[in-house]
């Protein structure tokens, strides 16, 4: 008895979590499901901007979702849909913004700065192998130095 | 002398960069609905919802379409001053009550002063997403052919409505 009670426990205690998963709006078609939350993952909330649309629990971003999953049922494109947000909302719906005119500063700048570092970088280590650079002895100069050397090996 | 003003050119650049950051509100974010055509709408009508409101109805004159509700507490703060602009007749406003009850928003009407020439329920926020609204409160103007002119996300402050909307209105109502 104590052991059909025990294991009646451990069952309820594993299906706790199967249990506990939050309730998904409208997603009774797994494949719809898959592909909304992909397509969520990728765009922003509006309300809570650093949120993605499927991390959100905002209500823009609930409706966003509802709405999401009407259009995959009618049957639009991943495309169709992404577009239809930014008709309404503008690229900033887009946790990746697009590459255009007014996007080249964001895309490359981060590269223009590594390429102008290191441009400095390299004027500067030339220069400055230039200032470090050896003198080089002349012919007396070593002589002397020789010199030196042999007398302080002579007097130890 | 000369080594210093490297770094300091670099510093003031950033300083610029910064003061300007500062002064950018990251919530507006420009709406691409700007010189489009003001998405349709057919919606019921607020005080008697059997009668709807399209907004083709709106068409050869210029109009605001201020979108608020009951729950919205910026609204509240932007009421007085849509309620003094309404007293000086320069130009409609439509109220979309948005995502709210309609005894709720009828109640903050009565409470509060009623300055819309009508107010259309969006009860599912349908319209809303159409319009890009993501903060209420938020103010379109659109003109005579029914294009949208300016966008104003969060309330109207009297500041706002002096230096951009009623020129703006002015100029279009030409």
């Amino acid at each position: 008895m104590r052991r059909a009670a025990l294991l009646l426990m451990l069952f309820l205690w594993a299906l706790a979590p199967a249990l506990a998963k939050e309730a998904v709006p409208a997603g009774d078609d797994p494949v719809t499901e898959h592909r909304a939350v992909a397509l969520e993952q990728q765009l922003r909330c509006l309300v809570c901007q650093n949120q993605t649309i499927a991390e959100s629990q905002a209500d823009l971003a609930m409706d966003l979702k509802k709405e999401i999953r009407e259009q995959i049922k009618a049957g639009k494109s991943d495309e169709q849909i992404v577009q239809y947000l930014v008709a309404r909302y503008g690229d900033f719906v887009l946790y990746k913004p697009p590459f255009k005119a007014t996007t080249v500063l964001l895309w490359a700048g981060p590269f223009a700065l590594l390429v102008g570092g290191l441009i400095v970088l390299f004027i500067y280590l030339r220069r400055r192998r230039g200032r470090l650079a050896p003198a080089g002895l002349s012919e007396a100069q070593r002589a002397r130095a020789e010199a030196l050397l042999a007398a302080k090996e002579d007097r130890a | 002398m000369k080594r210093f003003l490297i770094p300091l050119g670099i510093f003031i650049v950033l300083l610029l960069f910064l003061a300007v950051g500062l002064r950018l509100d990251p919530r507006t974010v420009p709406s691409p609905l700007i010189d489009k055509p003001a998405p349709a709408f057919t919606l019921p009508r607020l005080d008697d919802p059997q009668q709807r409101v399209s907004e083709k109805d709106l068409l050869g004159k210029v109009w605001l379409l201020n979108v608020w509700a009951s729950w919205c507490v910026s609204c509240r703060e932007e009421h007085p001053v849509l309620v003094e602009l309404s007293k000086r007749n320069l130009v409609p406003i439509y109220g979309l009550n948005y995502k709210d009850e309609r005894k709720d928003a009828l109640a903050w009407l009565g409470q509060f002063g009623n300055p819309y020439t009508i107010s259309i329920m969006d009860a599912d926020g349908r319209v809303g997403i159409d319009y890009g609204v993501y903060g209420v409160p938020e103010t379109y103007v659109i003109d005579k052919q029914g294009v949208i002119r300016y966008k104003q996300i969060g309330p109207v402050t009297p500041e706002v409505l002096d230096a951009k909307i009623l020129p703006l209105v002015r100029k279009l109502q030409g």
